[in-house]
């Protein structure tokens, strides 16, 4: 079920069960996913990928009725223990959105250094913000177009940038994870590739857990893959084996696209 | 059928019309210096003005603004992020409902609240009675204001570690900062024009006053004494002193349009 | 959309806003209170009589509010006859016919009146309003129409009237009649509109039978949230209507409003009791514009939600 490793998981998800209400979106879904390794998460729509992800930053819950059962442990300590804040583990586990969302009242540089107002501790750390924000930049390969004009508002970038920028703001805050939600999806294809190269380079800092229905992004990032079907796990393995030799039909039938 | 329904827009646009050549035309003829800068004078004197009457709208717009616009912007974001609790639905049909009280009733409100045990008309029983009708306005527009903010965007501060408080104030409050600012001008606007709220509070006063436990002058309250005076002299003033209001309160409407165009050229 | 294990700024936050929202309710309550309270005096003396005594004496300690009640309802009455055909005409021409360059300043315009303060009209109504009527349309009505033979056009037209009070409402009533029911027509579906033309209809066909029927009910709260302004517009009202404790059948007679007593007596009240009539008064007119505003918001409210079919 995981990839061979004898450390401990970074994210180590039992049992988890994600439900709207009474409608049940994920079914006990156990999964393994290593530290500083590319997950990638496929399947077709409405196999409740998106709402998994949601789980592994508590994200899930902030939707009305929401609920989530099962464990979610990240270096060993379960987010959903009682004592745990959610507003903790987000510190921890970053995510970027489908459709880009940059504040719009706030400047490029505010953008970027947004997360680090979230807490105490991230504005101790506000002395170097201008550091930070340059560096987050770069990783997200927006540095160089917009080095010149930090203080224009971030409307003013087009869609690509507003996402690369999202990317940036999400690093700035150091996060041990980071989790994608089909974050190419509304790109062109320049910046869709730019991404995919940072995501190819993130893996060395952190662990990325990213969703797409695009299945050659998922080749071209990706160590391991998950395949969902209807709100279950059906198969992971790594990348290179999920597209060549998947085990279950299902997954044979979805990766050489006779449905999805 | 047709023609009739051009007539019937044709004869609504005409009473303004009207309504604005006159207040040009009196309104101006009565204008100088010495109108925003003098006090009442007695008739058969001249000069005077209503210098005390303007700057006591002022204090008066800016108690009720005190008062009204942050249990507005309170209340707006209640209704906003509360959606559909119990408690949301009746705040926000009986804020509806306060919007169309008369606003004599809420200057007996203040009076029998304010002014009554103390035996004192003041500034600060005016100020509350109008801001108390500011209220309900700035809740509603409020509310739409902060139901405009898209949920991506809340989202996306929470997903980086901003708590719900934080996510509320530094993101969607200041998202939604130009529609709600535009709804609190509307209010004022409202508000400005006021007189029968005063009659029982602020009562008005010939003198320069600006303490807020003393009765104050106001524009609308010294237009009214004037209009139902016997004495021409002070028709001229009346009409100086609408013109004035009107004045005041048409710019601060075109002020809350150009906040209207001003958000939305940002979210381009 | 909340995060569950919130902290203490989450529970102050929360606590300040619902703080602010009760105080909406709250302050509905202590306006019923506190002119309740004031009125408590009066209506302990005269009772269920106040309501229907035309004897305003305060020097005999006689109080009646029956003229003002008759002149609320009288000039009200008049101010949506006036007004509602208008409001509509000029709501229908901005949603349906007028050009696109014309319908941003006419709607402007319609709105402006909304924002002109009430004693400006009062003092625009004093001077110019009345002579107008005095001098140019009560001689049309009376002698050209013979209007005059009729009890509504009978007796002396001094000036301050129900006609003058009547058509300065009117004036002040209409935006707020013509916004409402400007929103309601544009929330007909198109579909209803093409159902129509595509069966042959003229433009104003399709308008009288497939539009303002299915936008009815929410016209009907528009006009009936312009009653509740007009019930309780104070001074306009008061600088036009005469000031008189009269019921008469003539719309040139000088009468009385709730809201035009109150402010015309308060500061000259001689004693308590005096002041607790004209309080009860204000009493009656809260209760009459809550209701008449509660029953408009629920209309229109219900208009949005059933899709306004009727």
């Amino acid at each position: 079920m995981a990839t061979a490793t004898d450390v401990r998981p970074k994210l180590d998800v039992r049992d988890l069960s994600a439900f709207f209400g009474e409608v049940s979106a994920v079914r006990d879904v156990s999964i393994e996913v290593a530290e500083q390794q590319v997950l990638a998460v496929i399947g077709p729509s409405g196999c409740g990928k998106s709402t998994f992800l949601r789980c592994l930053n508590r994200m899930h819950e902030t939707a009305p009725h929401a609920r989530a059962e099962g464990r979610v442990l990240l270096d060993g300590r379960d987010i959903y223990d009682r004592d745990v804040s959610a507003v903790a583990v987000r510190r921890r586990v970053g995510m970027v959105f489908q459709r880009p969302a940059p504040f719009p009242t706030m400047s490029i540089r505010d953008n970027v250094a947004a997360g680090l107002a979230a807490s105490s501790a991230a504005r101790a750390r506000r002395g170097d913000r201008e550091e930070i924000v340059e560096r987050a930049l770069q990783r997200a390969a927006l540095w160089t177009e917009v080095r010149d004009r930090l203080g224009q508002s971030a409307m003013a970038l087009s869609g690509g940038q507003q996402q690369r920028l999202c990317v940036a703001r999400a690093l700035a805050t150091d996060p041990e994870v980071l989790l994608l939600d089909e974050p190419t999806a509304s790109l062109d294809p320049i910046s869709t590739q730019r991404i995919e190269e940072l995501l190819y380079e993130l893996r060395r800092e952190m662990t990325v857990v990213i969703v797409t229905h695009n299945l050659q992004q998922a080749a071209r990032v990706s160590d391991a893959t998950a395949f969902f079907l209807a709100g279950s796990l059906v198969e992971v393995a790594p990348t290179s084996e999920m597209f060549t030799a998947p085990r279950d039909e299902r997954t044979e039938a979805y990766v050489t696209g006779r449905f999805g | 059928m047709q023609a009739l329904v051009y007539l019937a827009a044709a004869v609504t646009v005409l009473p303004l019309l009207a309504i604005l050549l006159y207040l040009l035309k009196q309104g101006a003829t009565a204008l100088n210096a010495d109108f925003f800068t003098a006090l009442p004078q007695p008739v058969g004197e001249s000069g005077g003005g209503m210098g005390n009457a303007i700057i006591g709208t002022l204090i008066l717009i800016g108690v009720a603004s005190g008062v009204g616009l942050p249990v507005g912007i309170g209340a707006g974001l209640y209704l906003a992020e509360r959606r559909s609790t119990r408690l949301a639905m009746i705040v926000r049909f009986l804020a509806d409902v306060l919007n169309g009280l008369p606003s004599i009733v809420m200057g007996i409100f203040a009076w029998e609240l304010l002014v009554r045990p103390v035996h004192h008309f003041s500034a600060l029983a005016g100020g509350i009675a109008l801001g108390a009708m500011m209220v309900p306005m700035v809740t509603r527009t409020t509310e739409e204001m902060v139901r405009l903010v898209p949920t991506p965007l809340r989202e996306a501060a929470l997903a980086l570690g901003y708590s719900n408080w934080r996510t509320s104030l530094s993101i969607v409050l200041r998202t939604a900062l130009g529609g709600i600012v535009t709804g609190a001008l509307v209010a004022i606007a409202r508000i400005a024009g006021e007189t029968a709220p005063l009659l029982f509070t602020a009562f008005g006063n010939q003198f320069w006053s600006t303490s807020l436990g003393e009765p104050i002058a106001a524009l609308p309250l010294q237009i009214f004494t004037y209009a139902i005076s016997p004495y021409d002299q002070w028709h001229a003033q009346a009409w100086a002193g609408a013109l004035v209001l009107v004045g005041i309160v048409f710019l601060i409407s075109l002020a809350a349009r150009v906040a209207v165009r001003h958000r939305h050229r940002a979210e381009d | 959309m909340r995060v569950a294990g919130a902290g203490v700024g989450d529970r102050i936050y929360d606590w300040v806003i619902t703080a602010f929202a009760l105080v909406i309710p709250i302050m509905l309550v202590l306006v019923f209170a506190a002119v309740a309270e004031a009125a408590w005096p009066a209506l302990r003396s005269f009772g269920f009589w106040f309501l229907v005594s035309s004897d305003w004496n305060p020097s005999a300690g006689q109080f009646g509010a029956a003229p003002a009640i008759f002149g609320t309802i009288v000039s009200s009455a008049l101010a949506l006859l006036i007004a509602t055909p208008l409001a509509l005409g000029v709501a229908v021409f901005l949603s349906e016919l007028a050009p696109p360059w014309m319908r941003q300043p006419v709607a402007f315009t319609v709105d402006l009146l909304a924002a002109i303060p009430s004693v400006v009209y009062g003092l625009w109504g004093v001077f110019v309003l009345v002579p107008l009527l005095r001098e140019h349309v009560i001689p049309f009505l009376r002698d050209t129409l013979h209007l005059g033979a009729t009890p509504l056009f009978a007796g002396p037209a001094y000036g301050p009237s129900m006609l003058a009070a009547g058509v300065i409402l009117a004036i002040m009533v209409l935006p707020y009649i013509s916004a409402v029911s400007r929103e309601v027509l544009s929330a007909v579906p198109r579909s209803q509109r093409e159902a129509a033309l595509a069966l042959g209809a003229t433009r104003w066909e399709t308008i009288r039978d497939a539009v303002l029927p299915y936008a009815r009910s929410g016209i009907v709260g528009g006009v009936m949230l312009g009653l509740g302004r007009a019930l309780g517009e104070t001074m306009a009202v008061t600088m036009l209507i005469g000031n008189r404790h009269e019921i008469s059948a003539s719309l040139l007679a000088p009468g009385y409003t709730m809201a035009s007593l109150i402010a015309n007596e308060f500061s000259e009240a001689t004693g308590e009791l005096h002041l607790s009539a004209l309080m009860a008064v204000g009493l009656i007119l809260l209760v009459l514009t809550f209701v008449v505003n509660a029953l408009a918001r629920w209309l229109v409210w219900r208009t949005g939600r059933a899709g306004g079919a009727p």
